[in-house]
């Protein structure tokens, strides 16, 4: 640890670590009441939740995964910026009457809601066990994010197979998520993105200006493509343009019903605060767009691997002066810990308010004593999961759980506009949708090359390639609305709604 | 009904990246990016001003 790039990357991830921890006495607030330890007491402004939010949608895994994809299949990974985009005026509609009903009444997660809204316990379980399982494999995934940094560092990072340095970073996280809530993410997110934004200008600056403009740049990466033992292209080809677009479609309406996205976006102080960041949040889009690109710059700079994830981390040792390359690779692991700490604490409230605390009489309503304890264990569990499952298992994972999560769309997104869909027709769609869509993803495995996003289906003589989830959706409406038409024909009681329709407009 | 009306410039996006055949491009390039590229990342800044819009009209009323 004698070089500057290592002693840089130790004194931030060090700072880091020691705001976590400080991050308990911001504001001065009783950590032990569930508002304050997971929600940051509910009054983050327009500059605390920018950062808030943008750290936690734009993950490390993000930075390290969006431009491997352009580097290893072209085009097609650029998914990634109309799905960053659209999400925005989605989630300004959506997300603002969410945030005044659970203003209103006192929610802390999207199934807290649904039972409001529709009095069924089995529903609001669903929803939570949706959220839940979905999350895991996505801190998973943060944890194979720095894995790959701490591979490009070597020497003691890399120590069997950066899984000591890991461990520690990882224990260090869960004590400070234990201790502080959602402040310590909200405080060390100011850092992460500051480190974050100036690595990615820098390297869009330096880098193509190296490799003779971006012009160059795509040329370079067209021919290198084209010449491959699997040839790609920096355009999509016709048969993909609807796969394409169903991905950036289908990842959009995930992206802000995960339980991490609702938790920072209830943490906000108003609903104009909300509202704003739609507008102000597409900064962190472009920026990632321009990311995404570096991955044909490395094409460009004649980076060979089969080891897509090290692609960003080899670029910026091989461009960056010592300095700066520490700085740029803390940002990174950084980048893996807002959201993970905040992922944690999103499935442990859904895991305490909505499933354990369905099951148990003596609980405590506002505490935040089981939360807490909850995000230490599913943070620990995260890591045993990366120590002992292989990382291609991780991914598929992930994809999966962006399958699922789509499927407590009918419930909580369209439950937010209306009562005409029966609470027990939700639960019928949405488990005929896990069941198929599960099975469409784990068929696409029956190959052996891991899960793909993508089916092919043969329909009317055409044949069409989209994305898995909206497949699931599509059931999930159509077995959704047939039944409520039947339950409502045979008066089946649709539970009582707590909600009042002033709760949602302001 | 009148007062929802501007959020129908919120469609916008959508439509503008719902058929990748419009804009999976090359030409005409600019400042060396294809226009695929171009076009999306243009589009990201023209959904933060659509969204920025709304709040100012919604406010104004």
């Amino acid at each position: 640890m004698t070089s500057l790039r290592d002693q840089v990357f130790v004194g931030l991830v060090l700072l880091v670590t020691l705001m976590g921890f400080v991050a308990a006495r911001w504001g001065g607030a009783n950590l032990e009441r569930l508002d304050e330890w997971a929600l940051g007491g509910r009054r983050f402004g327009i500059i605390v939740s920018w950062f808030l939010i943008g750290g936690d949608l734009y993950t490390a895994y993000t930075f390290i995964a969006v431009p491997a994809l352009i580097y290893g299949a072209g085009a097609l990974g650029f998914y990634a910026v109309p799905y960053a985009a659209i999400a925005y005026p989605f989630g300004f509609l959506v997300l603002s009457r969410f945030w005044s009903v659970a203003r209103a009444r006192g929610y802390v997660t999207a199934a807290d809601f649904v039972r409001d809204r529709f009095g069924d316990r089995m529903l609001e379980v669903a929803v939570a066990l949706t959220g839940v399982l979905a999350s895991m494999p996505y801190v998973a995934l943060q944890v194979v994010g720095m894995k790959a940094v701490l591979m490009r560092l070597g020497g003691y990072f890399a120590l069997g197979n950066g899984e000591l340095a890991l461990t520690i970073a990882f224990v260090l996280l869960a004590a400070y998520t234990y201790t502080s809530g959602l402040r310590a993410p909200a405080m060390i997110a100011f850092v992460k993105d500051t480190l974050i934004y100036a690595t990615v200008v820098a390297a869009v600056i330096i880098i193509p200006a190296k490799l003779g403009g971006w012009g160059h740049v795509f040329d370079a990466s067209a021919a290198a493509l084209a010449a491959r033992a699997k040839p790609a292209s920096i355009l999509l080809a016709p048969q993909l343009q609807v796969a394409y677009a169903t991905m950036a479609f289908g990842s959009c309406l995930a992206l802000f019903i995960y339980p991490h996205s609702i938790t920072s976006i209830l943490a906000a102080k108003s609903r104009q605060v909300v509202q704003r960041n739609m507008a102000l949040l597409p900064i962190y889009s472009l920026m990632l767009g321009f990311l995404a690109l570096l991955g044909y710059c490395a094409i460009a700079a004649g980076i060979k691997t089969t080891d897509t994830s090290s692609v960003i981390p080899r670029l910026l040792t091989a461009y960056f002066p010592d300095w700066f390359a520490g700085a740029a690779l803390a940002a990174i692991v950084i980048g893996a810990l807002v959201p993970a700490a905040i992922m944690a604490i999103g499935s442990a409230n859904l895991f305490a308010s909505n499933i354990f605390g369905e099951f148990r009489t003596d609980r405590v309503h506002g505490s935040a004593h089981l939360p807490r304890l909850l995000a230490l264990a599913l943070l620990l569990l995260a890591l045993g999961f990366v120590v002992f499952v292989p990382t291609a298992y991780a991914i598929n994972f992930q994809l999966l759980g962006v399958i699922w999560m789509i499927q407590i769309v009918p419930a909580f997104v369209l439950g937010l506009y209306t009562r005409a869909l029966h609470p027990k027709a939700l639960l019928l769609g949405w488990l005929a949708a896990m069941i198929t869509a599960t099975a469409m993803a784990a068929s696409t495995a029956l190959g052996g090359t891991g899960i793909s996003a993508n089916v092919t289906l043969h329909i009317f003589g055409t044949s069409v390639t989209s994305f898995i989830a909206l497949y699931g959706l599509a059931i999930n409406l159509v077995v959704t609305v047939a039944a409520s038409a039947v339950l409502w024909t045979l008066r089946v009681s649709p539970g009582t709604d707590a909600t009042r329709a002033a709760d949602y407009a302001s | 009904m009148a007062r929802r009306a501007w959020n129908l410039l919120l469609l916008l996006p959508f439509v503008a990246y719902l058929d990748p055949a419009w804009y999976d491009r090359a030409t005409p390039r600019l400042f060396g990016f294809p226009f695929f590229y171009w076009y999306q990342l243009l589009w990201v800044a023209l959904t933060s001003l659509l969204i920025a819009s709304v709040i100012l009209l919604e406010r104004r009323r």
